[in-house]
């Protein structure tokens, strides 16, 4: 590693940090923790986008990263804090699998993302490919999340999560999208969020709860 | 296309025509809710675009053919369009017929719950263009684009009551076996273009197909125009979507839209396929055949009017695809004045079919109308009040059945005599078969006559069954002259069937290689397919005679009879309290052929026992086909349904666990 630029070490360090946090919010049960994660997760991915644009001379990288830091720190957080100020949704969260299952499966999941990346990151010309594994893991993880949970709002922070895995794996592999690109998944995010928060009254009206087991019985029956 | 013939007048104002029938619908469609508008102005607009049109194609009868390439289509695909003596007969028939109907439409269309009347001008107009547009396709793209706007605007005119359960469901029926034609009509395509890549009709006339590609072509057609047309085991559309869709509509599906049907069958069959093989014919013989008597046994066990009539619409789709088995099978032997006097009948029985069921559907329409009843169980007596319809009905009554001096006996005698001429062929067993299949032929046609004779005694003999009859009222002008130009179209093709075949003799060089009567048989007066001292039939003689006959009876009972009268009560066999539903019913009528022809249905029967407070019968005749071919396809898909409805659990983390699945495989797959 003594031939890596400091800031391709320093990347490497909040790409080990953002995994953990995945494996953290997959470990919790409090909505509200979640939320602080999630935040977390946001300003190490807002740091790393800042250093891969100071290492490498990227400037709209910069923009990227007071984009990510603006909408991931601060407006994503505060929309969820109060969605769950206004639901009164401050509860545990009860997970369908049991958590210690939940992290193997998740340490399976960070192998076969690491085995699946080795190739691509032998192709990439970027100093930061050998992140590019983290990325997918984050990504998974995020992903199996969303099946583990039950409740809606976790599964909504499980999604954004998994938004942010890709924010990274893009600006690791390839020093970002361009720039609309990543404007225009910035928008959608957050029209995702506001749908999302409407259809949380939505579904609170219909069925006085959050829990998606409700949603069940929209299946047609046998 | 070296010698591309030039367009001509006819091919034109063909042309015109069906831009005039969109232009139609098209206001119509401007102008949804003004029925006045719709009824008084566009559909006589529309029938005399039919009029034209028949006009037109009549005179181009004996024409070379004309081809034209329309700056219409996809890019680098432009329609072709093609006029020839084919198309120009079925235009003749669809003009006609089509005149005849829109002129009843003018009084017919009323405002109802369902479909708008200027959206039924629409749909009517689109109708009767894309049939239009079927008859001069040039190329498989323009075909199938007309075919499919045809399936698709007369689905739309069944579903007008689209409020009614069962109607819906009569379309749907409707639309699903059209699409299995349509896919069977494409695939043939397919085939016929031989790998050439090149959709137009003049490639595949040019295109060799190699071994058995010309008898999956031929089967294909068979299939796939056979679901239009009604052919079993394709034929259990029929009559469900024909009683529910509005009479006009009914009568030009039946009439008309069949006999397009037919045309792409003889369009494929003897215009497309460059050789015909014996089986081809022997097949559509048989299941032409087995058509007709499944369609008049079925007609004859009905109870509703136009369900009985559209089984009847399948018995004579049946004798028409018998009689093309009949062409294909001579030609194949090279017996070419045998195939022609075969395709003539087939031609002449396609354009009387079109006129006297469309002049029947019309009648029903009027009876409808007047009595708002269907069922035959609650009609009768309706030649007193409704004497025009009743009179116009007979007609076609008797036509359909096969009398002479009408058109239907000419076409069916020919068609018979084809049988009959039969010398010895190559094929034994197809020698031993022949006689068998005209006697089934005649048996088809004795029970049509059968049917109609229920039909019209039925419904317009006897006392009314309901005292609500009595106000039933004739039909309106315009009705009235359609109904008896449709007559008098039946009368003249059968008095004068040496004219009309000679005018047919464009066609059947075309099908055939030479005209069915040979130079100096036949005239005007005399119709002899071989020769007099074989067979020959002079209606007009015919139709004198009968007229002698009962002349003199008259006189005779005039003169001899001794002129007093005794008015006295009818004997009532010792029962005084005689009431109208004692006469005989369309189900009592029916019973011995229900009888005789058991095994053909399948009947749930409901008794009444001797200690019956109110005693009840009832029978409902069931298809035996729809329970043993299209209910286990039915259960089989809903089986394979249900299967695949497992992956419904309602569970989003279920669904999240299809697609994180889904991902890891192929990312592990793809990498």
């Amino acid at each position: 590693m003594a031939g890596l630029p400091l800031y391709a070490q320093l990347i490497n360090l909040l790409a080990a940090i953002l995994l953990l946090l995945a494996f953290a919010m997959l470990a919790q049960r409090r909505v509200l923790s979640l939320i602080d994660l999630f935040a977390a997760q946001g300003v190490a991915l807002t740091a790393s986008t800042a250093i891969v644009a100071w290492g490498t001379g990227q400037t709209h990288l910069w923009f990227s990263a007071a984009l990510t830091l603006v909408l991931k720190v601060f407006v994503l957080p505060w929309i969820l804090y109060r969605l769950i100020r206004r639901l009164d949704v401050r509860w545990d969260v009860e997970g369908m699998v049991n958590i210690p299952t939940t992290m193997l499966i998740g340490i399976v999941l960070v192998v076969f993302s690491f085995n699946l990346a080795y190739p691509i990151s032998q192709l990439a010309s970027t100093v930061t490919r050998s992140t590019l594994g983290i990325a997918i893991a984050c990504v998974m993880l995020s992903f199996l999340m969303m099946i583990t949970r039950r409740k809606a709002i976790p599964q909504v922070i499980g999604f954004l999560s998994m938004e942010n895995g890709l924010f990274f794996a893009a600006t690791s592999a390839t020093y970002g999208m361009p720039m609309v690109v990543e404007l225009g998944i910035a928008l959608d995010v957050l029209v995702g969020m506001v749908i999302l928060g409407v259809f949380f009254f939505q579904i609170r009206e219909q069925f006085d709860s959050l829990d998606l087991k409700h949603l069940e019985k929209l299946k047609e029956p046998e | 296309m070296s010698a591309d013939p030039a367009p001509t007048f006819a091919l034109w104002a063909t042309l015109a025509a069906i831009g005039a029938w969109l232009v139609l619908g098209a206001i119509g469609l401007a102008a949804p809710r003004r029925l006045r508008f719709v009824s008084r102005v566009l559909f006589p607009l529309g029938c005399a675009v039919g009029a034209a049109l028949a006009a037109v194609a009549l005179a181009a009868l004996d024409d070379a053919p004309a081809t034209l390439v329309l700056p219409l289509g996809l890019p680098d695909l432009p329609f072709h369009v093609r006029l020839d003596a084919l198309s120009a007969f079925f235009l003749v028939i669809l003009g006609a017929a089509g005149c005849a109907i829109s002129l009843f439409s003018v009084g017919y269309f009323r405002s109802s719950d369902g479909t708008a009347p200027g959206l039924v001008c629409f749909l009517y107009h689109a109708f009767l263009a894309s049939m239009a547009a079927v008859l001069v396709a040039d190329d498989a793209y323009l075909f199938m684009v007309a075919w499919e706007s045809m399936a698709l605007s007369s689905y739309f005119l069944v579903t007008t009551e689209h409020r009614i359960p069962e109607i819906r469901r009569a379309g749907f029926l409707y639309l699903l076996i059209a699409h299995l034609g349509a896919i069977a009509i494409l695939l043939c395509f397919g085939v016929l273009q031989g790998g050439s890549g090149d959709y137009a009709f003049d490639a595949m006339r040019s295109a060799t197909l190699a071994g058995a590609w010309p008898s999956v072509a031929f089967f294909l057609a068979l299939f796939g125009f056979g679901a239009k047309a009604g052919l079993l085991p394709l034929h259990v559309w029929l009559p469900e979507a024909h009683p529910a869709a509005p009479s006009p509509v009914s009568a030009l599906m039946s009439g008309v839209m069949l006999k397009t049907a037919i045309y792409g069958l003889l369009r494929v069959g003897f215009d497309l396929l460059p050789f015909h093989a014996w089986w081809w014919g022997v097949v559509a013989l048989a299941l032409g055949l087995l058509t007709a008597l499944y369609g008049v046994v079925f007609a004859a066990a009905q109870t509703d009017m136009k369900r009985l009539l559209a089984y009847s619409s399948i018995e004579n789709i049946g004798i028409l695809v018998a009689g093309i088995g009949l062409a294909i099978l001579f030609s194949a032997y090279g017996m070419a004045p045998l195939a022609a006097i075969a395709a003539t009948a087939v031609c002449y029985h396609a354009l009387n079919h079109a006129l006297f069921k469309s002049l029947l559907f019309l009648a029903t329409g009027s009876v409808l109308h007047a009595t708002r009843e269907r069922s035959l169980g609650r009609l009768g007596g309706l030649i007193h009040r409704m004497p025009w319809v009743a009179g116009c009905a007979l007609v076609g009554t008797l036509a359909i059945a096969g009398l002479p001096p009408l058109n239907g006996f000419v076409s069916e005698w020919m068609l018979l005599q084809a049988f009959l001429f039969t010398p010895r062929l190559p094929q034994s067993f197809v020698n031993m078969l022949v006689p068998v299949l005209a006697a089934a032929l005649v048996l088809a046609a004795a029970l049509a006559a059968y049917v109609m004779v229920k039909f019209y005694g039925v419904v317009f003999l006897g006392q009314p069954r309901e005292p609500g009859l009595a106000n039933a009222h004739d039909a309106g002008r315009p009705e009235r002259v359609a109904l008896v130009a449709l007559a008098a179209g039946c009368v003249a093709l059968g008095v004068f069937p040496g004219p009309v075949i000679g005018l047919l003799e464009p066609l059947t060089v075309m099908l055939a290689g030479v005209p069915a009567l040979a130079p100096g048989q036949g005239s005007w007066l005399l119709l002899a397919p071989i020769s007099e001292q074989r067979a020959s039939y002079a209606p007009l003689v015919v139709l004198v005679v009968i007229a002698a006959v009962v002349l003199l009876a008259i006189a005779a009972v005039r003169r001899l009879w001794h002129g007093r009268v005794r008015r006295a009560p009818p004997w009532d066999c010792g029962f005084p309290l005689l009431t109208p539903r004692m006469q005989d019913t369309a189900e009592g009528f029916g019973q011995p052929i229900r009888q005789v022809f058991e095994p053909f249905f399948r009947m749930e029967r409901e008794l009444p026992t001797p200690f019956d407070a109110a005693p009840r019968y009832s029978v409902t005749i069931g298809d035996r086909l729809w329970h043993a071919l299209y209910l286990p396809v039915a259960r089989a898909a809903e089986a394979a349904a249900r299967v695949v409805g497992r992956l419904q659990q309602g569970r989003i983390s279920v669904y999240l666990v299809y697609s994180f699945l889904t991902l890891l495989a192929l990312l592990f797959f793809v990498r």
